[in-house]
Order: C-alpha cells, then sequence, then structure tokens
C-alpha cells in the first residue's frame, strides 16, 4: 500500500509539470500582446518595449518557460494586472471557498445519492422506486444553471427561506451546494442502486439470510458495503466534474470563488490572475484523482486480489 | 440410530413464475430425515436439488419462485406456514445450511471470525467478545490451524478448502439438528473434497444432527449417505437406502446413472451415458417424465405419470414397470 502511494505519488509529477506546460502555452497562443496590455491604454512605444525587456518577452520561450516555473516554485505568480495585488495573495483568499462550496456540494451528492439508491433498491420496481428514479433521471439531464436559477427563484425570491446571493452564513451555502451536488447525487442515486440489486443477488447475501440475519441488517452491514465499493470511484470522478461546476455557480450566487475569479479576470483580460487560476484549479484537480485513486485502492484491496 | 423424525417433508411444491410461464422446479417431493442420519439428494444439474433445500429454509428468491402446495414438518411445526420472524430464528440455529461455492458464499468485506460469531450472537445470549471466542473455537474444531489469527483475515485471504471449513463452523456453531449441505464438496479439488466430507461425516457423528446432503455425485453417496433420493426433473424417482440403491436399483433413471459411475476393478472402453435431454420444466409430458429417454418406455408410460410405489425390497419407485399395470398392457409399443 505505501509503495502504491509513492508510485501514485511519483506518477503525479509529470502530471503537473505537463499542466505547467500546458498552461503556459495556451498563455502564449491568446490574441494580443501582454507588454501592451499590462502598459495599458495610451501607453508609448518606449514604455511597452521597456516592459517587454522587464518581462523578457525577448527570450527563447523555453527560457520564458524556466523563468516561469522557477517564479511558480518561489510562489510568485505574478501581479493582477486589474489592482497590482500577487496573484498568489488573490487566489489564497477565493480557494477556500470554493473548496468548501465543493465539499458541501460533494456531501449533498454522496448522502441523497446514496440514501435515493438505497431507498430505491431496497424495493425495486415498486411505485416508490419509479418516482425516486424518474426524480434522478431528471436530476442529471437538468442543465445546472437553470436549475440554479430556479431554486434562488423559489427559495430565495418567493418564499425568503434562504438568501439570494453571495456567501456569509452557512444559510447561503444551501442553494449552491444543492445546485451543484444535485446532478451528482442523481448519478450516485442511480449507481448505488444497480449496485445494490447486483449486491443482493449474490451468494454470501443468501449465507446471511441462511444465518438468521434480519433483512434490515442484511442490507446495511451485509449489501452496502459491498455496494458502495464502485461507488466510491464515481463520487471521486464527480468530484472533479463538480469543480468545473463551480465556475457556474459562483457566477448565478454571486459567490467569491476561484472559479468566479477567473471568468472575471478572463472578461478584463487579467492574464496572470487567469493564468495563476487555472493552475491551481488544475493542481486542485490533480490532488483530488489522488486521493480518490487511493481511497479506492484501500477500499477495493480484498476484491482486487481476489 | 435412533428412530426419532425431525424433519418430514410431505408433497413440497415450489414453482417459479417467468415470462415463458410457470415453471414447476420441485413438483410434489415427499421425504423424512431422521436424527442421526445423512439422507443424499442426488440428480442432474438443474432437477430441482437446491431448489428443494432452499425450499426447506423459505429462501427461495421470491419473486419469482413461491411455495405452491406441502408442508415441512420440523419437530411438528409446519415451516411453510411459519411467520417470516419465527423462521428467521430457526435458520442458522435449528437447521442451517452450506452452499455449493465456498468462494462466494461468504462476505468478501467481513472477516471471517465475525461472520461466524453473527450466527452466534443471533441464536446465543453471548457477549461480542464470548461470541468471538466461540467463533474461534468453531474454527478449531473444524480444523483450520492457527484459528485465531485465521479468525481475523478476510475471506480472500483463505483458500477454496478453507473457506468451506468456515461455512461448516458457520452453520455448525449454533448446534443445529438439521444440516442441509447443497453441494459442499463440487466446487473443490478431489482431495479437498475428501477431506471435507470426512469432516462432516466426524462432526455428525459427534453432534447427532440430521443431514440432508445433496450431490450429483453418487461416489460420495456410497461413502457417507445412509439413504438416497434419487430426483429426476423435480419429482423423487427413486428412495432407497444406500445399500439398496446400489445392490438393486429399481428406476430405469438411476440403473442409467449407476452405469455411468466409472468403475475401478473392469476396464472400461469408454463410460456409458444416459442419451436425450431432461424435460422443459415448462412444458413437461402428461406421462412418465424419463419416458423421452428410457429404454422401456412404453405408451402406458407416455401417457400416463406413475406413482411412487413401494417396492418389496422396501425402496419406493416412480416407474410403471413394477406396478400391476406393466404385466397388463398390450404389447403395441
Ligand atoms: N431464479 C429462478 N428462476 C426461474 N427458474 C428457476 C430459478 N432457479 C431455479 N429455477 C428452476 O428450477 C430448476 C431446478 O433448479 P435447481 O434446484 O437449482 O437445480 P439443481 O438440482 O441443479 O440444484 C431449474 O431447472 C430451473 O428451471
Ligand atoms: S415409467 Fe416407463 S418410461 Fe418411465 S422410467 Fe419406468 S419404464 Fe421408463
Ligand atoms: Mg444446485
Amino acid at each position: 500500500m505505501i509503495w502504491f502511494i509513492i508510485k501514485r505519488l511519483m506518477q503525479t509529477v509529470p502530471v503537473i509539470i505537463g499542466v505547467t506546460i500546458v498552461v503556459f502555452v495556451i498563455m502564449q497562443l491568446v490574441p494580443g500582446d501582454p507588454a501592451v496590455l499590462l502598459a495599458g491604454e495610451g501607453a508609448t512605444k518606449e514604455t511597452i518595449e521597456a516592459l517587454r525587456e522587464q518581462l523578457g518577452l525577448h527570450q527563447p520561450l523555453y527560457v520564458q518557460y524556466f523563468d516561469y516555473v522557477s517564479n511558480l516554485l518561489r510562489g510568485d505568480m505574478g501581479f493582477s494586472l486589474k489592482n497590482n495585488q500577487p496573484v498568489l495573495q488573490e487566489i489564497m483568499t477565493r480557494l477556500p471557498i470554493t473548496l468548501e462550496l465543493a465539499i458541501f456540494s460533494t456531501l449533498i451528492t454522496i448522502v441523497l445519492g446514496m440514501l435515493a439508491g438505497i431507498i430505491s433498491a431496497i424495493r425495486p420496481y415498486s411505485i416508490l422506486d419509479t418516482v425516486v428514479m424518474v426524480v434522478a433521471l431528471l436530476g442529471i439531464s437538468l442543465p445546472s444553471f437553470w436549475f440554479g436559477l430556479m431554486l434562488m427563484y423559489s427559495f430565495s425570491v418567493k418564499l425568503h427561506i434562504f438568501p439570494v446571493a453571495g456567501w456569509d452564513s452557512m444559510l447561503h451555502v444551501v442553494l449552491p451546494a444543492f445546485t451543484l451536488g444535485a446532478g451528482g447525487a442523481a448519478i450516485v442515486a442511480r449507481m448505488t442502486r444497480s449496485s445494490m440489486l447486483e449486491v443482493i443477488r449474490q451468494d454470501y447475501i443468501r449465507t446471511a439470510r441462511a444465518k438468521g440475519v434480519k433483512e434490515r441488517v442484511i442490507i446495511y452491514k451485509h449489501a452496502l458495503r459491498n455496494a458502495l465499493i464502485p461507488v466510491i470511484t464515481v463520487v471521486g470522478l464527480q468530484f472533479g466534474a463538480l469543480l468545473g461546476g463551480t465556475v457556474l455557480v459562483e457566477s448565478i450566487f454571486a459567490i467569491n470563488g476561484l472559479g468566479r475569479m477567473i471568468v472575471d479576470a478572463i472578461r478584463m483580460r487579467d492574464l496572470p490572475v487567469v493564468q495563476g487560476g487555472v493552475l491551481v484549479a488544475s493542481l486542485v484537480f490533480v490532488v483530488v484523482n489522488l486521493i480518490v485513486d487511493i481511497l479506492y485502492r484501500l477500499f477495493n484491496k480484498r476484491i482486487e486480489l481476489n | 440410530m435412533s428412530k426419532e423424525v425431525i424433519l418430514e417433508v410431505k408433497n413440497l411444491q415450489t414453482h417459479f413464475t417467468t415470462k415463458r410461464g410457470t415453471s414447476k422446479a420441485v413438483d410434489g417431493i415427499d421425504f423424512t430425515l431422521h436424527k442421526g442420519e445423512t439422507l443424499g439428494i442426488v440428480g442432474e444439474s438443474g432437477c430441482g436439488k437446491s431448489i428443494t433445500s432452499l425450499s426447506i429454509l423459505r429462501l427461495i428468491p421470491s419473486p419469482p419462485g413461491k411455495i405452491a402446495g406441502g408442508e415441512v414438518l420440523f419437530k411438528g411445526r409446519n415451516l411453510v406456514e411459519l411467520p417470516e420472524s419465527e423462521m428467521r430464528k430457526l435458520r442458522g440455529n435449528e437447521i442451517s445450511m452450506i452452499f455449493q461455492e465456498p468462494m462466494t458464499s461468504l462476505n468478501p468485506v467481513l472477516p471471517v471470525g465475525e461472520q461466524i460469531a453473527e450466527a452466534i450472537r443471533l441464536h446465543q445470549k453471548l457477549n461480542k467478545k464470548e461470541a468471538a471466542k466461540k467463533a474461534v473455537e468453531m474454527l478449531r474444531l473444524v480444523g483450520i490451524p492457527s484459528p485465531e489469527k485465521r479468525a481475523k483475515q478476510e475471506p480472500f485471504q483463505l483458500s477454496g478448502g478453507m473457506r468451506q471449513r468456515v461455512m461448516i463452523a458457520m452453520a455448525l456453531s449454533c448446534n443445529p439438528e438439521v444440516l442441509i449441505a447443497d453441494e459442499p464438496t463440487t466446487a473443490l479439488d478431489v482431495t479437498i473434497q475428501a477431506q471435507i466430507l470426512r469432516l462432516m461425516k466426524e462432526l455428525q457423528e459427534r453432534l447427532g444432527m440430521g443431514v440432508i446432503l445433496i450431490t450429483h455425485d453418487l461416489g460420495v453417496v456410497a461413502e457417507t449417505c445412509d439413504k438416497v433420493a434419487v430426483m429426476y426433473a423435480g419429482n423423487i424417482v427413486e428412495h432407497a437406502t444406500t445399500e439398496t440403491l446400489f445392490e438393486t436399483p429399481l428406476h430405469p433413471y438411476t440403473q442409467g446413472l449407476l452405469a455411468s459411475l466409472p468403475k475401478i476393478d473392469e476396464d472400461q472402453e469408454e463410460l456409458y451415458t444416459i442419451e436425450g435431454n431432461v424435460p422443459s420444466a415448462f412444458n413437461m409430458p402428461s406421462g412418465c417424465r424419463f419416458a423421452s429417454r428410457c429404454p422401456l418406455a412404453t405408451n402406458l408410460c407416455r401417457e400416463y405419470k406413475p406413482e411412487l410405489i413401494e417396492h418389496e425390497s422396501g425402496s419406493k419407485v416412480r416407474c410403471w414397470v413394477y406396478s400391476n399395470k406393466w404385466q397388463e398392457q398390450e404389447v403395441v409399443v
């Protein structure tokens, strides 16, 4: 297991290098001259030239790349064009908000999804099962921006239960987390259901029945633990997809997270911020995948060896 | 051997309702099991052996399965009509079962000791610690070396033979009066098979329970059973003591099964096999179910179903040959 973790850690190194290269190259491809942008409107040719010199834009690309990476290693992501603040500092205030949103959404995905899946699986093809699965299907197919707006309209604007936007209290978390987590919950529900139905047919469930175990204990002790193994992978994948979704949800609910920061920076052509934001988002994605892999391995060890 | 009857199955019928129609997987089975006795149930795959044994414990997957009729009398109580909660108290306690597939019959995510202890805690007034200790004792009883260590392991760390020993330990942990073993050795290799059968026999003698041993291997029957029920297409076609069955097999199907056994003392060119196929459970012939494969079949056989009748040897047989009608019929074939 230790070796697996070490090996898996080693594998992320080239991935991270790859991410920096991709981010760097994309920034090169963005139309427009960074020096011109940085100098602002009405700058003289000389100023621009001087800036170009200062930014090392005359250097060959690979030198620029190494400069970029060595700056990164020192925690230097450059300065925002908009307010001259260090990019890293900006990201550090935004990232926790996005992570918080992502974690709450994942909780909703897990709890809601698994509960619905179990309820469905206990009485397959019953009315309850059908209703739950239809709702789940809707949850998968509804676009989240529409769903988010509908939630906001009904629960905030009409019913005044939750605040419309912002990120000040726990109440602010509910609607965005629900918007973001609902699609995943639907997928997890369907996955849990089919996995449970698969497990319930297994021989060891029959063995438990032959011992005289109660049906409820069979579901929660014998079936669920086995059924959840494949669900864990789905949850992990969902978490990745969910990070992408934060961009949209943060915009809808006016949350000052990382996603919204990137969107705003793109609109303002604030390239250093875009660059830093995309890089950090990618790194979070890589780390999450790493954790999911290790967890899955941990849960799945005995089954692989079978 | 004491003569006390502990289990009596009367006209048991288990049907499966599917899109293709109703399959009468078990179609009127009768047998009795005495204390300390081993009853073998033999027959080709698909003849209804497993469904019979699962019906006794009411473990038929339902839907599509259903016990459509008959009685299972255990110490005077009809299990078919028992409430589910009463049935649960019985399962794994007074009647327990071991299955054919040791590789898949244990929960892959629970330590084996815990799986045994679960049965113990369900049926005996022991706390967690005492049950765990008893589980280790059971593992020792079934001959698993270093049982303390094994109890903490999960099934994937055990071989097939070991797992079947665990299943036996689990089944015997509450001193059942009846043990149903559904092809307990079929999935194991030959040397392990012999070990497991010896273990079961030894434990039966020590604990005095009645055993129903299901198998498709007449060799296993010869070694371990006191009496045998031969099943064919959901019916019992012959019921005899092991000795009588091997000396004077009556039913043409039993004779075919015996003829297809490899014999050590004879140098056989090739093994005899019974030609033809078992009729579909959805579409049973109205006459004798074996008629399409029977070398002796007549119109009488094809039209009317024989009853299970008592033969002078003491065996019971379901075949027209042993009835008065056989002599009376016109020879038309
Ligand atoms: N789940 C099921 N659905 C429909 N039919 C079944 C099912 N299980 C068993 N059967 C029927 O019962 C018959 C007997 O099966 P079984 O008792 O398992 O045979 P065996 O003698 O090999 O143990 C099969 O041939 C099949 O037609
Ligand atoms: S009743 Fe007829 S067909 Fe059936 S086994 Fe006897 S002889 Fe064969
Ligand atoms: Mg079977």
